[in-house]
């Protein structure tokens, strides 16, 4: 009986450990406001520590999928499946309220455009970071301190600020901090929309550094929307092109970028200054 | 040695949707294939699609058919038409890339730009540190500016950076986008001995040179790219 | 009611005919007794009811009258405290408004109470089992400091979210090195909901715990209801190394010579000469009349 429960975990190991499942799964996903307007018949698949960038004009339902694919909004149809980390598979959809919720503070994160949307401003560093865990039921205070310091150090943010408010740090500096936020509770799947959009370009290179490393080092899979082609570059593993609701085309990263095959991509790239 | 790379009938085309949707037939009816620690060097005009072949068979291309297969982790896999995952797991593991222009990402320092492939694949760090040294100075970087970002070196040294990071790692197949082109000669001539070391190790090179000398110091055999329409003139003459 | 008590208590006055029994109709009060099932079935839950115009103005505990009004009836004797005391304006004005539309008996005495309604205390003597607790409430939901959306704060109660509650200990703890919180301090109620008991000192929050008496809130701007039923476990939210401590004084009453009870601070002449006595007058007035009884 021991050695089957022993066998039984050890099977679960390995299945946990095998890269080759994805974590999500994505099919016919639609959501329509008007003619074109939202996004529709969009599927994929997103593997574990894989990075997915959504580019596209203003309009082209880049931030409409987003919402789908972290459940904040519900499609007009179409299903998403993840895989939780007790390896079983959780239909979003189908999921209650509270399951969507708990996903999206303790396995997954959302990083928003304007930090004032993704952090509380009223509260400090400190207590930003550790929101999460708390949620989790972390109830020791030196515990809460601890990661407090630990992730402002990771996220380059001079630890001695874990007591100053978000609204008193730099537009570069509060979206590091949301981005500690997201991350203190060890997550495995992170949406971002337009983490750079709206800082300085020296600011923009120093948080891509960080968000690069992090990326590798946490092994995490990301769903990334950005217009920035410089972004998606140096972010994703794989990019999808949006156009009009609908996903135009996707493939490797550099390959959509230097060789793009449908119309709108390779307007698309020529339309910017050296991606 | 074995076979690493096989090429089948590979043809590239571009259609420039932005400029009436000309196409242009870049590749046609490539076939080839590299054995381990055998050097392919591709030979023809300007213009004739070596560079574009190079990226073709590293995937930043789409070949428009044919058939490119690696040995993969002791598999065959074919690369045209693969997901991106396997894409990046092979050049992860089994193909490498070296141009001459090196992509400067801000901020991150000339020693960690060229530890990056290691650490990729799982290395510790102070081993991808030793590795990575010792690339740097064999290729002549100044200590200096390991740690600083190589935005403002001299085009000269962004090559020799990214020629250290192409041979960071040992790849199974190694495409090599002239990259002695603009050294000087003791630059060349490092460059030239870590293209044989590589073979020696094994490894399957596919490379375009310029440069007779670099040519003929590590060249196995001659890939001919001179235009179909040429070749196949010559095919009637005989 | 026994004989003995009824003798401290005022002579029960006459009730004034032109109102309907206790001010309110009886619709209003069948619809807040509704609500109070449903409040006592599901402890520190939130229940919304339809709050009425009352004759004086919204932070005046017109919350707690409505609630009096709704369980007021003629055999009751009714208590009012404002900051512990029963003699300043407003537990005063309200006392005389339940003896003239109501006709109750009302008291100053703690035991001999059936319905004690109260702002900001907790009488200091226990509660027993026939008793009623009126609490007037300024803002029900212990989530609005962080959270300004209603929608959200009922989400967040229905899930269990409470997470953010820490966040304001948290903050507290980072801020003056302990929990600073020394009123309106959150707590679970029957391992579930989070509560505002109202703005009573945390110094009363150990009295809610497994109190036998009946504990009920209303807040008349924000219209709600909940409530404590009678035994019911209530813990106040802490950190395992920061954990809930009440209020102690250096100093003993000034009066009755008390050095358990919750003190105010008095500031007797211009030169800052202090004077500690209890806040709850009436226990401080019965420790007084014992202690000359014993001698």
């Amino acid at each position: 009986m021991i050695a089957a429960q022993h066998l039984h975990e050890k099977l679960h190991q390995d299945v946990l450990a095998d890269p080759v499942q994805p974590l999500l799964k994505v099919k016919g996903l639609s959501k329509l406001y008007g003619p074109e307007k939202g996004c529709q018949d969009v599927s994929f698949e997103l593997y574990p520590g894989e990075v997915l960038g959504i580019v596209g004009e203003s309009g082209s339902g880049k931030s409409t999928l987003l919402s789908l694919l972290s459940g904040r909004c519900l499609p007009d149809s179409g299903v998403i499946d993840y895989r939780t980390t007790q390896d079983h598979w959780l239909d979003l959809y189908s999921a209650s309220e509270a399951e969507r919720r708990t996903l999206l503070r303790t396995e997954w994160g959302f990083v928003e455009q304007n930090p004032r949307d993704g952090l509380r401003m009223a509260v400090s560093a400190g207590a930003n970071i550790g929101e999460r865990l708390m949620a989790q039921g972390v109830r020791n205070y030196q515990q809460l301190r601890a990661a407090g310091l630990d992730w402002l150090n990771q996220v380059e943010i001079d630890p001695a600020r874990i007591d100053d408010l978000p609204r008193t740090f730099s537009g570069g500096m509060q979206q590091r901090l949301q981005i500690a936020r997201n991350l203190v509770s060890g997550p495995r799947l992170v949406f971002m929309d337009e983490p750079t959009g709206g800082l300085d370009v020296s600011v923009q290179a120093r948080l891509l550094d960080l968000m690069r490393g992090l990326v590798r080092e946490l092994d995490l899979a990301v769903v990334i929307v950005t217009h920035d082609l410089a972004v998606a570059r140096l972010l994703a593993d794989r990019l999808m092109v949006m156009r009009r609701s609908r996903v135009v085309e996707t493939g490797l990263t550099d390959q959509i970028l230097d060789d793009p095959q449908h119309p709108y991509s390779q307007l698309l790239v020529s339309s910017v200054l050296q991606p | 040695m074995n076979t690493l790379i096989e090429v089948q009938d590979l043809s590239k085309t571009f259609t420039l949707h932005q400029q009436n949707a000309v196409v242009l037939n870049v590749l046609r009816g490539l076939s080839f294939s590299v054995r381990g620690g055998e050097c392919l060097v591709l030979h023809g005009h300007s213009g004739a699609g070596k560079s574009t072949l190079l990226r073709t068979l590293y995937g930043n291309y789409l070949p428009a058919g044919g058939s490119i297969r690696v040995l993969h982790q002791g598999d065959w896999l074919e690369l045209v038409g693969a997901v991106p995952r396997d894409v990046l797991h092979v050049r992860q593991q089994t193909l490498g890339y070296v141009s001459q222009f090196l992509r400067v990402i801000p901020r991150v320092a000339a020693l960690d730009v060229v530890m990056e492939p290691a650490l990729a694949r799982g290395w510790n760090r102070a081993d991808a540190k030793a590795r990575a040294e010792l690339l740097l100075s064999r290729l002549n970087i100044p200590q200096r500016l390991w740690q600083l970002a190589p935005g403002t070196f001299s085009g000269g040294e962004q090559q020799r950076v990214n020629i250290a990071r192409g041979f960071m790692v040992r790849w199974p197949v190694m495409l090599l986008d002239e990259p002695t082109a603009s050294l000087d000669d003791s630059n060349r001539q490092v460059v030239l001995e870590l293209i044989n070391e590589a073979k020696n190790a094994g490894a399957a090179v596919i490379g375009i040179f310029h440069d007779r000398l670099a040519r003929e110091a590590v060249s196995d055999r001659l890939l001919d790219m001179t235009p179909l329409e040429t070749i196949a003139e010559e095919l009637l003459e005989c | 009611m026994n004989a003995a008590t009824q003798s401290h208590a005022q002579p029960r006055p006459e009730r004034d005919e032109a109102y309907n029994f206790a001010y309110l109709d009886e619709q209003t009060k069948r619809m807040i007794r509704r609500g109070l099932l449903k409040a006592v079935a599901i402890p520190g839950y939130q229940v919304p009811f339809g709050g009425r115009e009352m004759p004086l103005p919204y932070g005046w505990g017109t919350g707690g009258m409505q609630l009096t009004a709704a369980i007021l009836g003629a055999e009751d004797v009714l208590k009012v405290i404002d900051q512990g005391a029963d003699d300043t304006t407003n537990a005063v004005s309200i006392r005389r408004f339940f003896a003239r539309t109501a006709g109750v008996e009302t008291t100053e005495r703690t035991p001999e109470a059936t319905i004690i309604q109260t702002r900001h205390r907790i009488p200091e003597t226990p509660l027993h089992a026939d008793q009623i607790m009126v609490y007037q409430v300024p803002i029900p939901d212990p989530l609005r400091f962080i959270e300004p959306s209603e929608t959200e704060t009922r989400t967040m109660h229905a899930l269990n979210d409470y997470g953010v509650m820490h966040v304001k200990l948290y903050e507290d703890i980072a801020t003056f090195g302990h929990i600073a919180t020394a009123y309106a301090y959150p707590v679970t109620v029957n391992e579930r909901y989070v509560m505002d008991p109202s703005p009573i000192p945390k110094f009363d929050n150990p009295k809610l715990d497994m109190s036998p008496a009946l504990m009920l809130f209303a807040a008349g701007r924000e219209k709600r209801l909940y409530a404590v039923p009678p035994f019911t476990r209530v813990t106040s939210l802490d950190f395992e190394d920061h954990p809930f401590e009440v209020q102690k004084w250096a100093h003993n009453c000034a009066i009755c010579g008390s050095h358990d009870s919750f003190l105010d601070e008095l500031i007797l002449d211009d030169r800052g000469t202090q004077s500690f006595v209890c806040s709850d007058t009436d226990y401080c007035a019965q420790r007084v009349s014992q202690g000359r009884a014993e001698q």
